[in-house]
């Protein structure tokens, strides 16, 4: 590990000043990954400063939305009432993340800035355009059982691994922002980007921006909503494919719908083609295939990945089938 | 810096780069607490901050100044073992030892969570008030704990007399 500062903020404007102040300064939080990543030297940060003192609070408004803390954490977001009876599918999604220590130490923040777990971006005898832009991508042809199925490029097909990214995605979640310039708000779905030809730029997030707070809309259906995943293993293994689904249904026929699938891209992936699909749309199995199918049209398989192509329509449908049982 | 470490006040000088872990062993000498994978993934270097569970291996032990640690070595008073460490024992909950300390302060932390009503993913009903501390529970709930001789068996039965019933 490379030697670093060592600062506490005690609020955000604090913090803004304090990595603007040296180059290659990072935030840290529960330091669950960036430790990690630090230990390998795929990350070398000059300064860490910590902002584990920012608000935790995790606010239920009256207006059916709820507004979270980025320092809170992620257990105590997982446990908190309003998120289990409002927004269940935000509570299992995070619960079926990681071990109840990482919970434990991980932020909100953190987890939405999360690095890829591509094992060739951690493995620094191996080429990564992520870890070093131009390299090339030992993935591609390589082991890529756990890679991105929509999205790709040919530079990169890394997935991003957080499950409660995935839950914020299809809540139409929005990210509040402060850094040197002012505050501003982004859509969580808006705020990861695709890899493209530039895999190491993996967020819309200007230098200095800090991730302060996160917003969930009010969507009164989402009481009932869900999160599945698929892995290799029953417990603490990151996604093959997830699914975050909420549906409302009236007279056997979808109103409204909102899926999102992890473990299939280089961001969480809401999926819209499916819920356009949807809409006004018997709520049948046919319709759930059908939904499926316009989702992962544009899906491609490598060698080992192919078979999530499948797994991720049967899992929709799984999943849509299980909600409205619940709704009929 | 100061920490509280099983009680006791205790003052440190260290390496910013050094973690919890290191700091426990290599600077207190509480070696109780093992390094196993150093990242995270098997859950041996599990300890109590503030009575909640964290693998210390993943901790910037900067990051926890003034905050109180307890380990394996804090878990015993006068004398006498804690009822999960004697409950290890009567139900042959390890075989090497290795993970046990981790596998300790896991399972008292994770009975604290379940007396806070913190859920699983296990857990079928979100909005219920209490959780019982069913066999799959426990399972799920320690899974950031490995233990390579495969003593799981015995370790879910000492953590079910210990903190409470758990039906097969």
């Amino acid at each position: 590990m490379t030697p670093f500062t060592f600062r506490r903020a005690s609020d955000a404007s604090a913090a803004i000043g304090l990595v603007g102040a040296t180059a290659s300064a990072k935030y840290l939080g529960g330091g669950t990954n960036l430790v990690d990543l630090m230990r390998e030297g795929v990350e070398r940060p000059a300064a860490l400063v910590d902002v584990t003192d920012l608000s935790q609070a995790i606010e239920a408004r009256a207006d059916g939305s709820i507004l979270i803390g980025a320092a809170a954490k992620n257990t105590a977001l997982a446990a908190d009432r309003t998120v289990r009876t409002r927004f269940p599918m935000l509570a299992r999604a995070i619960l079926a993340g990681a071990s109840g220590q990482i919970r434990n130490m991980a932020t909100v923040g953190g987890n939405i800035l999360q690095r890829t777990r591509c094992t060739y971006f951690y493995d620094d005898a191996a080429r990564c355009n992520k870890r070093q832009p131009g390299a090339g991508c030992d993935a591609i042809q390589g082991f890529n059982r756990i890679h991105a199925i929509l999205g790709a490029s040919p530079a990169c097909i890394a997935t991003h691994p957080s499950d409660m990214c995935v839950a914020l995605a299809a809540l139409d979640a929005i990210v509040h922002l402060e850094g040197p310039q002012g505050g501003r708000t982004l859509k969580l779905v808006d705020l990861h980007r695709l890899p493209g030809e530039y895999p190491d730029v993996e967020t819309e997030l200007t230098p200095g921006e800090l991730i302060t707070a996160v917003e969930i809309p009010p969507l009164p259906f989402a009481a009932r909503s869900t999160y599945r995943k698929v892995r290799d293993r029953a417990s603490y293994a990151f996604a093959l494919i997830s699914v975050a689904a909420a549906i409302d249904i009236e007279d056997g026929i979808v109103r409204d719908v909102r899926l999102a699938l992890g473990g299939v891209a280089h961001k969480p992936w809401r999926a819209w083609a499916a819920e356009a699909a949807l809409r006004g749309q018997p709520a049948t199995e046919a319709s759930f295939r059908a939904a499926a199918e316009a989702e992962l049209t544009d899906a491609t398989g490598l060698r080992d990945n192919a078979f999530k192509i499948e797994l991720a329509k049967r899992t929709i449908v799984a999943v849509l089938g299980e909600r409205a049982g619940e709704e009929a | 810096m100061n920490f509280t470490v099983n009680g006791k006040p205790i003052e440190a000088a260290f390496d910013l780069r050094t973690s919890l872990l290191d700091l426990l062993r290599d600077h207190l000498g509480l070696t109780g607490s093992k390094k196993g994978c150093n990242q995270g993934a098997c859950g041996a270097c599990t300890v109590l901050v503030d009575g909640a569970r964290i693998n210390s291996c993943l901790a910037l032990a900067v990051q926890y100044e003034g905050r109180a640690i307890t380990t394996v070595e804090g878990l015993a008073s006068g004398g006498v073992l804690h009822p999960l460490q004697q409950a290890f024992i009567d139900h042959d909950g390890l075989q090497c030892g290795y993970c046990t300390p981790g596998q300790l302060c896991a399972a008292i932390g994770m009975a604290d969570e379940i007396a806070r009503g913190v859920p699983s993913v296990v857990t079928a009903d979100l909005s219920a008030e209490t959780i019982d501390l069913d066999h799959d529970e426990v399972r799920e709930r320690m899974s950031g704990n490995l233990c390579r001789c495969g003593a799981h068996n015995g370790i879910v039965d000492a953590i079910a007399e210990a903190f409470g019933e758990v039906p097969a």
